[in-house]
């Protein structure tokens, strides 16, 4: 059976290189560098793409490995979408120069770039590595506000059904309901957080600044220095008074940032350290843009305002 | 278009006051003191919608304090061939093995493994030529390749380099390329799996067929095997912690025409023979936490019996552990001890401090 599978996809492969001409029937491959993309896709694609995402849930974005199975799967892609904003910098170019696919392409209608119409916070007015790894195109972490993800769920919408034209109406009610069950989640999670106005928080890396302006939050620190940098005795000291003096009391860490580092701080200024993460998939049960979302808002709920 | 520098000094101490004896690679610290083996330029981007360009300029400090410039690498690749194809035109690093089509600033230890030392020479394989690869259209990666190149330039060691006395001990011939025999071939296969969610073997076995200027019509055969395993624990921390292991074995069968003997040119003669050598390395890598790497490494080479003495085919074994601390993605600075045992001369001990700082765009690195 598999190698039945395999031939046709090789007859396919060779005879077909490229062209949108796809029958209806079968679903377009869609790749997506993090699984947070791949769950916009899904809810946006439906039955019509198979999705598949390259990081793994439980992984840091910007240090995955260019394994060879990622050049296979890139260049069997309809469709790519990836974060932009320089995330995938250190693992992508490669595996795109080996994956041969012209669909593609960087500027083809197979190639969505998330941060395209995203107000891109923290934009470095100046290009100066003394700073640390910061992206000259912005803070990348840009999907936990959930008005992003409209914006990156419409941008889905309109590539595929650029390359799937016959699918064009599923893609258009699949973002319609889509953004009314954001709406409505919104105005909950903005409910359930309203108590919370004005709490001060500390994070591992800067990766909830969009979170925070969304719903009110105030990041004193972060345990990072800099962004990429690891956290130094000296700059954990400063963190522990900026905590203390401020009243911070959460930490949020997300399954790949060192969690001992945290909970060291943690103990020194008796907060609280909230595992959230950012990625569809890493905590059971949240395996939807939503109830991703439902996770994160939910562990910020319990931890800022005690278990309920 | 990217533009990044990146610059490595070595600073150390051997035991053997003929360093260069010992670390006989181009890009390795070469001297008692201080060293800057590798300062480079590289620049990469789109040609336009049908090519992508690279261009790699090495500038270096020779042992005598000597600067000299390279053009390391200088290609275009193909982006939108039919049926899984690209091609590769211009200077570049010969795909044969793993570690061959590294720069110095990826690897993982200070100095180039001895057996590629041995079959490439000092600054490994590369030419002027054009590479044509296939993705192989199999469920799992499969890549095939082939690379035909100029066989002339001292980048050329296994064939016909100026330099080709250390490996059949006669004088160099001139020889012309007469016809498309004359060009060195140099086939690859690449396959990998991931074992489980958390663990990628990639597997390569590699060729170089061409002429060599022992004599007028001698010929040279390189065949080699390459191996690498990763395991990356599945909730990493800016790619920490993880293991690796990467090893290849070479060898090479060097046919060596009746020559004049290089050490005696007027008078005496060295008999036709086939010169076998053969040699390996295996590298471990222990990702420890970010940023932080230790490494240790085993190095073997030798060569059979023949009519004349080269220290560049005598037995020698290597064994370097080694420590690499990485403030930040754009610097690293590595220690590493050398022990070394060449058959005829003895033991040595060396012990070398590297550090290196990129400016600008730094080059995603290739599985």
């Amino acid at each position: 059976m598999k190698t039945i599978a395999l031939l046709t996809f090789a007859a396919a492969t060779i005879g077909a290189p490229s062209g949108p001409t796809k029958p209806v029937a079968a679903p377009l491959s869609v790749v997506a560098t993090t699984p947070d993309l791949a769950s916009l896709a899904k809810a946006i694609g439906g039955n019509a793409v198979e999705v598949k995402a390259l990081a793994k849930p439980t992984e840091d974005a910007h240090f995955v490995d260019a394994k060879p199975s990622h050049i296979v799967t890139l260049n069997r892609a309809d469709v790519l979408i990836e974060g932009g904003a320089e995330l995938e910098l250190g693992w992508l170019p490669p595996l795109l120069e080996s994956s041969r696919n012209s669909k593609i392409a960087s500027g083809a209608p197979g190639r969505i770039v998330a941060s395209t119409g995203i107000t891109m916070k923290e934009k470095p007015v100046s290009f100066d590595r003394s700073k640390g790894d910061v992206h000259a195109l912005g803070n990348p972490h840009f999907l936990v506000d959930p008005l992003n993800a409209k914006i990156v769920a419409a941008n889905i919408a309109d590539h595929l059904s650029r390359v799937a034209p016959a699918s064009a109406s599923t893609f258009k009610a699949n973002l319609a309901t889509f953004n009314a069950a954001v709406d409505a989640k919104l105005a909950e999670w903005q409910k359930q957080l309203a108590p919370s106005k004005g709490a001060r928080i500390v994070t591992y890396h800067k990766d909830f600044v969009y979170l925070a302006e969304r719903f009110g939050l105030e990041i004193v620190e972060t345990l990072e220095p800099k962004p990429g940098i690891a956290p130094s005795p000296s700059h954990l000291a400063q963190v522990i008074a900026t905590m203390r003096s401020q009243n911070a009391k959460v930490i949020i860490v997300q399954p790949y940032q060192n969690r001992k580092t945290a909970e060291t701080v943690a103990r020194q200024t008796g907060a609280t350290v909230l595992d959230i993460s950012q990625q569809p998939g890493a905590i059971k049960g949240t395996d939807t843009y939503i109830d991703l979302m439902d996770h994160v808002v939910r562990t910020l709920v319990n931890g800022l305002q005690g278990d309920k | 278009m990217n533009i990044g520098f990146s610059g490595l000094v070595d600073a150390g101490w051997s035991s053997t006051a003929d360093v260069q004896s010992l670390q006989r690679g181009d890009h390795d610290p070469s001297v008692r003191g201080f060293t800057v083996p590798n300062a480079e330029i590289t620049l990469d981007g789109a040609v336009d919608p049908y090519f992508k360009g690279f261009v790699n300029v090495v500038y270096k400090i020779d042992a005598e304090g000597e600067s000299a410039t390279e053009l390391e690498e200088a290609y275009v690749l193909t982006s939108s061939l039919p049926s899984n194809l690209q091609l590769k035109v211009g200077q570049f690093f010969t795909e044969f093995g793993r570690q061959n089509q590294q720069h110095p600033h990826s690897w993982a230890f200070v100095d180039q493994p001895l057996v590629l030392n041995r079959m490439f020479g000092p600054d490994g394989m590369r030419g002027q030529g054009a590479r044509l690869s296939w993705l192989v259209p199999t469920s799992f990666y499969t890549e095939a390749m082939v690379s035909v190149l100029n066989s002339l330039g001292e980048t050329m060691f296994s064939f016909r380099s100026e330099e080709s006395s250390e490996i059949h001990g006669g004088v160099p011939v001139e020889r012309n390329v007469n016809n498309a025999g004359d060009l060195v071939v140099v086939p690859r296969l690449a396959t990998s799996f991931d074992l489980t969610e958390t663990q990628t073997l990639l597997l390569g076995v590699s060729g170089a067929f061409g002429p060599n200027n022992s004599g007028e019509s001698s010929s040279s055969r390189v065949f080699g095997a390459d191996m690498y395993w990763k395991w990356k624990s599945a909730t990493a921390a800016q790619g920490f912690p993880f293991f690796s292991v990467q090893g290849e074995y070479l060898n090479r069968s060097y046919d060596a025409e009746e020559r004049w003997d290089a050490a005696d040119p007027y008078f005496s003669r060295l008999p036709s023979e086939t010169l076998k050598d053969r040699g390996a390395y295996a590298q471990l890598l222990w990702g420890v936490r970010p940023r932080i790497v230790a490494g240790f490494r085993g190095d073997w080479a030798d060569g059979n019996d023949a009519a004349f003495d080269s220290e560049l085919r005598a037995k020698r074994v290597r064994l370097s552990p080694n420590f690499t601390y990485y403030p930040s993605e754009f610097s690293k600075v590595r220690l590493q001890y050398n022990f070394d045992d060449r058959k005829g001369i003895g033991r040595d001990h060396s012990l070398w401090l590297q550090f290196e700082f990129i400016l600008g765009a730094h080059a995603a690195h290739r599985f």
